[in-house]
């Protein structure tokens, strides 16, 4: 970035809740059905239907509202948001104005080793709109259809102040909404089917500056490289406009994803007058503090607040800490199997390692694998216990993920169990020893390395089940005895 | 039938109808053949009916007769209705009428529908009305003008002018309407008939067509006061699709028809006889209050300051939520829809430029420039600042009285068209219902007399959920006097 500007985003940021029903009728939440299944009445906004609140979505915007250390309005109020358009059925959005249902928070996140704080205006509720669908269903290319599937749905807009710096900063802010959000389980966050989207505003102004310089806008945005790129790539054009004397234009930009460029778009779609009123089909609805305070005790641990415990409670790397909380399913199975094997550094390892690479093989979640931190913990067990050692349980990990057997039934019926018994280790070690007369007379003659040779080849003789140390302890013996 | 004063079937009144099918006297699907014969036979004169729905309305009188025959009937069951085309008939064009609805057929019944089908009241038709209840005059409607059937030259009020014209036709025994700024009361006025405009919230608004979400009310237009108290009886109550419908309890209306109204506190607000009202509507209007205070009510003069503003105000918040609530017909999803060339953008323009007519369209305008950035305060908030001070005019008169005793409008039936050319004129005729749905309060028409040979209505205000209250006092006044009996010669 050049030196001479400052640059300056807000962002604002979607998510839809993941309630049963939506936000004012009784239609499932649900992605992937087939175009308009998913609708009524009133989610098709016909003649003469009326709204009815769903109680959970705002017991699920408090939650979210409390995740993002935000303040929960006592009174709050819904209002209709004016503008035409063929996926907004009513020609109205039914959303919040200016008594928003939270406000004045803040989210720390980490950006380079460092921890920064963005802090959050507001938070609304608000319901989706429905789809337009550009497909040659007729025959008619010029044709559009639309969606409502997701007409009703309730949506969470979350409005940052502009306390973004660059758009890596805008990017780990995002990331760390959505962690937040998945952890508070109020939305899915997924953004493949647009259910955590964001628009993001940019402007630029000199360094030492405190006005904000004019801002340009980027809609509906469900991808972290995209925003990326589209951010950067505004911020050298209006690098170069200010360079050239030039004055920024406050308007709507597209972004292409071929290009990597924005472009304007001045269209009727820009200009809006929403004509806000409030909502006279709804009553304005009071929030009790003490349930407030219900929702925030029930509340989990979030990121910020695990990672540090992780650090000092089990005295895992801070690397580990910001890994094992990157999902809260992660971080539950961590806080587990360090629990029940009360070896939190070895429980770390398997996961960071072994785990997450068959997870990553199988392309599914830790939540819907068939390893249970008692499984885990039981693996750490068996090792310690020396009944198998390190190399066979990387064996058994495998195979436990694979059938959702215990690591106990595996090493039973393949017959893993490591050979502690000194007797059985004894007389293969005689064998082996025998056998090798020429390695054996080089550590006897003083060359240390040979000793690994011997090793290796008891290990092989016994299919790795020997205890190593016991190995290495009777070839010692043996050979200089 | 020796027993019954009326020598026609379709002159019954619903509580008649609803004793003599009780008693077996008479059937469901009798009754209704006369109704049915009676549409035949005036509707080409008053235009009162959108859609008359014979065949269903034989069907369900067969029902009825079969419910009743199993003594598993209600008061309304086998009584013929009919209902404005504004509420939702599930399978039944409902148009509005408007040229945007012509073709459309609802897939749900509207509450208040429900209720009285499940009663099993008989559905006779959809009753004609200013085009999305916006008019006072029935000439709105996008398919022809109603008469009124005193003098078919004439108006039948509106915008549930269908509905009061057939009442008093005897083209149906009862009507459902709905009330915006008067839309009830002011054609009961001037058809004759007894109309109840219930408290904002007591009868659920849904699948009633949006007009004015925060002023539409859905309510009964009948023959009189105990005919409107059953069928208030029948719709009204908590309705959970409805967030602004009431929880409380619903009383029960007709035991609550006691006659007596003794030491009533009755209070005359004098904004209400304000310069410019016919004289004969003054005379009945003053006659008919007399009349309350022979009957024991102790009359009290009140002032209500804001009546004034209540128009301006009602013209900035109605339009205003009509420019949202008519938003949803763009032409995509239902009703009509323009074909042609253009884009997305000009199909939608089209199709409300052609579905809509000159009055809706004037009223979406006026709703959308008051609502606009930078003139929001100046206007809307302004507007609903003045209606709380209304609210409160009324609640601190009703401190003071139990009801207040009005005109319903300053003036009588007009002819058609007087009034088309000037939008403010026709406004006007509203003066003294708008107040009244600005403050959420019931209430009541009462036919009590004619000027010049035609009916004039008083106006019974009353508290939030005085409804019983209201319609006692109409009782008493009706058990007093004939007005409510006269019927046009049509
Ligand atoms: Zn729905």
């Amino acid at each position: 970035m050049a030196y001479k500007y400052e640059t300056v985003i807000g962002l604002e940021v979607h998510a839809e809740l993941s309630t049963n029903s939506k936000l004012f009728c009784n239609c499932e939440v649900k992605f992937g059905s087939e175009a308009n299944t998913q609708t009524c009445p009133i989610c098709l906004g016909m003649p003469g239907v009326l709204p009815v609140m769903n109680q959970r979505a705002v017991e699920f915007s408090i939650r979210a509202a409390l995740g993002l250390n935000c303040k929960i309005a006592s009174y709050s109020k819904f209002d209709r948001k004016n503008y035409f358009y063929p996926d907004l059925p009513k020609g109205y959005q039914i959303s919040q104005y200016d008594l928003p249902l939270a406000y004045d928070g803040h989210v720390d996140y980490e950006l380079d080793g460092e921890t920064k704080r963005v802090r959050i205006n507001r938070i609304h509720l608000e319901e989706d709109a429905g789809k337009l669908v550009h497909a040659d269903v007729t025959g008619n290319p010029n044709q559009s259809y639309v969606d409502f599937n997701r007409s009703c749905v309730p949506l969470l807009e979350i409005v940052s102040e502009p306390d973004l710096r660059s758009p890596a900063e805008a990017i780990a802010y995002w990331r760390a909404v959505k962690e937040i959000l998945e952890y508070v389980e109020i939305s899915d966050c997924n953004m493949e089917e647009g259910s955590f989207r964001c628009d993001a505003n940019i402007s630029l102004r000199p360094v030492g500056s405190k006005e904000l310089g004019t801002r340009t806008e980027l809609k509906n945005k469900n991808s972290f490289q995209h925003v990326m790129t589209a951010l950067e790539y505004e911020e050298k054009r209006q690098a170069r406009i200010l360079d050239q004397g030039g004055k920024v234009i406050q308007e709507t930009v597209l972004f292409d994803i071929n290009t990597g460029r924005t472009a304007s778009m001045r269209s009727k779609e820009e200009a809006h007058d929403y004509r806000y009123f409030p909502e006279p089909d709804l009553v304005p609805f009071e929030v009790d503090a003490a349930e407030v305070e219900r929702i925030r005790a029930a509340l989990p641990e979030l990121p910020a607040e695990r990672r540090k415990r992780f650090v000092e409670e089990y005295g895992i790397p801070t690397y580990d800490a910001e890994f094992l909380t990157a999902t809260r399913q992660m971080a539950d199975f961590f806080d587990e199997t360090a629990r029940l094997s009360s070896d939190p550094k070895g429980s770390s390892n398997w996961i960071m390692g072994d785990l997450s690479g068959l997870l990553n093989n199988a392309g599914i979640e830790i939540q819907d694998a068939k390893v249970t931190p008692a499984h885990l913990s039981e693996l750490i067990e068996l090792i310690k216990n020396q009944t198998i050692s390190g190399k066979i349980a990387k064996s058994v990990l495998p195979d436990v993920f694979e059938t959702g057997k215990t690591p106990k039934q595996i090493v039973e019926e393949k017959g893993l169990s490591q050979i502690s018994d000194a007797s059985a280790i004894e007389s293969i070690v005689d064998q082996v020893i025998e056998e090798n007369p020429g390695p054996a007379q080089d550590y006897r003659d003083g060359k240390q390395k040979a000793i690994g040779f011997l090793v290796g080849q008891v290990m092989k003789a016994t299919r790795g089940k020997a205890n190593p140390q016991m190995v290495n302890q009777l070839l010692q013996q043996k050979l200089t005895g | 039938m020796a027993a019954h004063a009326a020598s026609e079937l379709w002159q019954l009144s619903a509580a008649e109808a609803s004793r003599l099918l009780a008693d077996r006297e008479i059937s469901s699907v009798e009754l209704t053949d006369a109704c049915l014969e009676r549409i035949a036979a005036v509707d080409d004169r008053i235009s009162a009916y959108i859609t008359v729905t014979a065949d269903l309305a034989r069907q369900q009188a067969t029902d009825a007769d079969r419910r009743i025959a199993a003594g598993d009937a209600s008061p309304l069951t086998g009584v013929p209705m009919q209902i404005k085309d504004l509420l939702c008939t599930n399978g039944i064009a409902t148009t509005c009428a408007s040229r945007m609805l012509a073709e459309y057929i609802p897939v749900y019944d509207a509450t208040a529908v429900a209720r009285l089908r499940e009663h099993g009241a008989v559905l006779l038709g959809k009753g004609n009305m200013d085009e999305f209840g916006m008019g006072s005059s029935t000439e709105n409607s996008a398919f022809f003008p109603t008469r009124n059937p005193w003098d078919t030259g004439r108006v039948p009020g509106g915008s549930s002018g269908g509905s009061a014209a057939a009442v008093s036709a005897g083209a149906a025994p009862f009507a459902l309407g709905t009330d915006t700024g008067g839309s009830i009361r002011q054609p009961a006025s001037f058809c004759g008939v007894t109309g109840l405009k219930p408290t904002y919230g007591r009868v659920s608004r849904y699948g009633l067509v949006a007009y004015a979400s925060s002023l539409d009310q859905v309510g009964p237009i009948a023959r009189d006061a105990a005919d409107c108290a059953l069928i208030l009886q029948s719709i009204a109550g908590h309705d959970s699709r409805d967030a602004t419908s009431l929880p409380d309890a619903v009383p029960d209306y007709s035991a609550a028809l006691t006659g007596d109204i003794s030491g009533l506190r009755l209070g005359v607000p004098s904004e209400y006889f304000a310069e410019g009202m016919d004289a004969g509507v003054r005379a009945a209007v003053t006659a008919a209050i007399d009349q309350l205070a022979a009957l024991g009510a102790e009359i009290r003069e009140v002032s209500l300051p804001t009546t004034q503003y209540a128009l301006a105000c009602y013209y900035i918040i109605a339009p205003s939520e009509c420019s949202a609530n008519l938003a949803r017909y763009d032409g995509v999803k239902y009703g009509y829809s323009h074909q042609g060339d253009g884009d997305m953008w000009e199909a939608m323009e089209r199709t409300r430029q052609h579905g809509f007519g000159p009055e809706v369209k004037r009223r979406i305008m006026l709703g959308a420039f008051a609502l606009s950035s930078g003139y929001y305060d100046a206007y809307y908030h302004k507007a609903q600042q003045v209606r709380t001070l209304i609210r409160q005019d009324f609640a601190h008169v009703f401190e003071e009285v139990d009801a207040l005793a009005a005109p319903v409008s300053p003036v009588v039936a007009f002819p058609i068209g007087e009034r088309t050319d000037d939008p403010v004129r026709m406004y006007l005729v509203d003066v003294y219902t708008l107040p009244v749905n600005m403050a959420g309060l019931p209430a009541m028409s009462v036919p009590c007399g004619f000027s010049n040979g035609l009916p004039v209505g008083l106006q019974l205000i009353g508290p939030h959920l005085s409804e019983d209250r209201l319609l006692n006092i109409a009782h008493t006044y009706q058990q007093a006097t004939e007005w409510h009996r006269e019927r046009p010669g049509i």
